[in-house]
């Protein structure tokens, strides 16, 4: 496959009276075509920053980028023509339609007036064109948006936060419209917190914290580095789950009580609680690997997961890829 | 070219230039109906009326001036005396000139003499105009993300603002040719039913010519200095702010600091005079303060300074190039975040 998005090394370095902070720090990012690929990363992570730079709206203190091929932003004005983009909310001016601001865009672009039509079926908002956009909703703001990335149909579309403000049956749309997309053989980047929705459209993702990659590849590549060593146990009924727990803890398992089952959170070995148990006569009736999340991913890599008691500030995250979990107790 | 006619479009679409466009016309109008109402024509009833009148005024006047002189006689070694001037001398009898017709003649437009202070009156309310819509239209694009919308379509940022700059400036331009046109075939139409369109020589008109061309100058420049100073500051009320603050610390806090310091030709430092230096093609400023008795017609004449329209045509091309020089260097530079 071939790389339609390339981010070798990127910096950013914003100078203030307050002194010195690093945006990006030597950032990497590579989006293969075709694909549907995750940008994740927490508040001030360096996302929309990236974002930016990328399309020549901040400049790089250093670095590479190439989209299509072409080192960016020397070849921008040469490639923006098959860039589609949103960076953060959706901005236009209040007093114009979507038409209005659509075909102007379109002017702008010597882009063929049908297009302004045709995206707006596209992302439904045929019948409410002819409104100002300043009585539209941040839904509707936020699939203009998407309706102005997609005016000159793209090669590579790049979308920050586009689910922001949309019903549940808006991210569902927007989620097939992604996937139709993409099929269509655009490639999509696609920036977002809803990492439920990341896990299910995207087919890769990078994951970026204190401007830094700290995750990169396909989405099930990165769950199985993170997979968790967390198993979840269930007892026959009428046994006393205390007895088996304090049995496990007293052979050195990180063990959490819930309702009606327990979980060992270092099961390098899972066999070990089964024959430990049975030594004492306790059958298990259930035994089953807690399987990672996009979510405990990112949380575990960005050090953003939150803490009982504990405040985190925005910038507050982990910079330094940790090592993915392995070995534990039992093993 | 696709970006310009879409930037024009964008300019004529907008609310924020109907508006304006529509308050000016109205003024301007009202200005042309004023002046249509309050002139007429001078015709042999007009001048039979005034004369008329200044005979009466004459006459009433030789009577009082009989009347006074007589109580003055009267007076005259009585305790009333010195209510008038000693053996009544010094009482100045009444003319037949101080009561000229002329002067009792209603107002007549003569376009000749009276038309250059309504192109300057155009050019004055056109250059706020633009001002005003100038910094509007690349402001509200700042400050509503518009330009970074247009910026992730176009990256070319030098050529994005500078073409919308250039169709600001070919909109004003047009819109100046064509009411300067309308103004002056207005005003003259108005004189021919109203006054006198006596004396328009091919000078004269020329004249009128070179005087609405300054005055699309002056729109032109107030056009890109409203543009360039809202793009500086990302925000029309950037330029707005900047002129209230150049307004409030040049004609008012300057002006007053400069006439307490007993400044010489305090008022050259006012931007207005240099205004009406452009249009009328000269202003003579005269320090009051001062006097020169070499001069052969005697007495007291205060120093003079005459600032020239080439002067202040420099200033006007200083501050258009500073301000717009300015704007596309920070454009180019400055990150869009």
């Amino acid at each position: 496959m071939t790389a339609v998005l390339e981010i070798a090394g990127l910096q950013k370095t914003y100078r203030s009276r307050k002194g010195v902070r690093k945006a990006l720090d030597g950032f990497d990012m590579t989006v293969e075509a075709g694909q549907v690929h995750g940008f994740l990363g927490p508040n001030g992570s360096g996302k929309t920053t990236t974002l930016r730079t990328l399309l020549g709206l901040i400049r790089p203190n250093g670095g590479r980028m190439a989209i299509l091929g072409r080192e960016v932003p020397e070849s921008l004005p040469e490639v923006a023509g098959l860039v589609g983009a949103i960076v953060e909310s959706p901005q236009f001016f209040g007093n114009f339609t979507a038409h209005d601001t659509l075909s102007l865009l379109a002017d702008a672009g010597g882009v063929r007036k049908e297009r302004v039509v045709a995206v707006l079926e596209l992302v439904g908002l045929r019948d409410r064109s002819k409104d100002r956009v300043k009585t539209y909703s941040l839904g509707m703001k936020q699939r203009l948006a998407v309706a102005s990335a997609l005016l000159k149909e793209p090669k590579l579309l790049i979308l920050d936060e586009p689910a922001n403000g949309l019903d549940p049956g808006g991210i569902r749309e927007m989620r097939s419209l992604m996937r139709n997309l993409a099929e269509s053989g655009m490639t999509v980047v696609l920036s977002s917190h809803i990492l439920g929705e990341i896990q299910l459209i995207c087919d890769s993702v990078t994951i970026i914290s204190a401007g830094r990659r700290v995750a990169a590849g396909s989405v099930s590549d990165v769950l199985a580095s993170h997979t968790s060593s967390t198993v979840r146990v269930s007892l026959e009924p009428g046994v006393d789950m205390r007895t088996a727990i304090e049995l496990l803890r007293a052979n050195g398992a990180q063990v959490t009580a819930e309702h009606d089952h327990f979980t060992v959170g270092n099961a390098g070995n899972p066999a070990q609680i089964t024959r430990i148990l049975a030594e004492r006569e306790i059958y298990v009736s259930e035994l089953t690997p807690v399987s990672a999340d996009l979510e405990s991913v990112f949380l575990e890599l960005t050090g953003t997961a939150p803490v009982e008691g504990q405040n985190r500030q925005v910038d507050q995250t982990a910079a330094a890829s940790p090592a993915p979990a392995s070995g534990g107790w039992g093993q | 070219m696709s970006l310009y006619s879409a930037e024009t479009r964008r300019l004529t679409k907008r609310r924020f230039t109907k508006l304006f466009l529509l308050g000016v016309t109205l003024i301007l109008a009202a200005v042309a109906v004023g002046m249509f109402f309050t002139n007429q024509k001078l015709g042999p009833d007009q001048i039979a009326s005034a004369q008329a009148q200044a005979q009466q005024d004459y006459e009433r006047s030789l009577e009082q001036f009989g009347r006074d002189l007589a109580d003055c006689r009267a007076a005259q070694g009585t305790d009333r005396a010195d209510r008038w001037p000693p053996n009544c001398e010094g009482m100045v009898e009444p003319t037949r000139e101080d009561f000229q017709a002329q002067w009792y003649m209603p107002a007549t437009f003569d376009f000749r003499e009276t038309f250059p202070s309504m192109v300057t009156t155009l050019a004055a309310l056109l250059a706020l105009v633009a001002f005003i819509v100038g910094a509007s239209f690349v402001g509200a694009e700042w400050s509503s993300g518009g330009m970074m919308n247009l910026l992730l379509w176009r990256p070319q940022r030098l050529r994005v603002l500078g073409t919308k700059l250039a169709a600001l400036l070919v909109f004003f331009t047009a819109l100046t040719v064509v009411f300067s046109a309308v103004w002056t075939g207005l005003f003259h139409l108005i004189a021919q039913a109203r006054g006198s369109t006596a004396g328009m020589t091919s000078g004269a008109w020329q004249s009128i010519a070179l005087m609405e061309l300054r005055g699309l100058v002056l729109v032109i420049v107030a056009g890109a200095v409203g543009f360039g100073l809202a793009s500086l500051g990302r925000h029309t009320a950037m330029a707005l702010g900047v002129t209230i603050g150049a307004l409030i610390v040049f004609q008012f806090g300057l002006g007053t600091v400069l006439e307490l310091a007993g400044v010489k030709f305090a008022e050259a430092y006012l931007i207005p005079i240099w205004m009406i230096a452009w249009m009328d093609k000269e202003v003579k400023i005269e320090d009051s303060n001062s006097c020169d008795f070499s001069s052969a017609a005697g007495g007291c004449q205060p120093d003079a300074l005459t600032l020239t329209w080439p002067m202040a045509g420099a200033i006007l091309a200083g501050v258009f190039v500073l301000v717009v020089v300015a704007s596309m260097w920070t454009m180019r530079s400055r990150d869009v975040t």
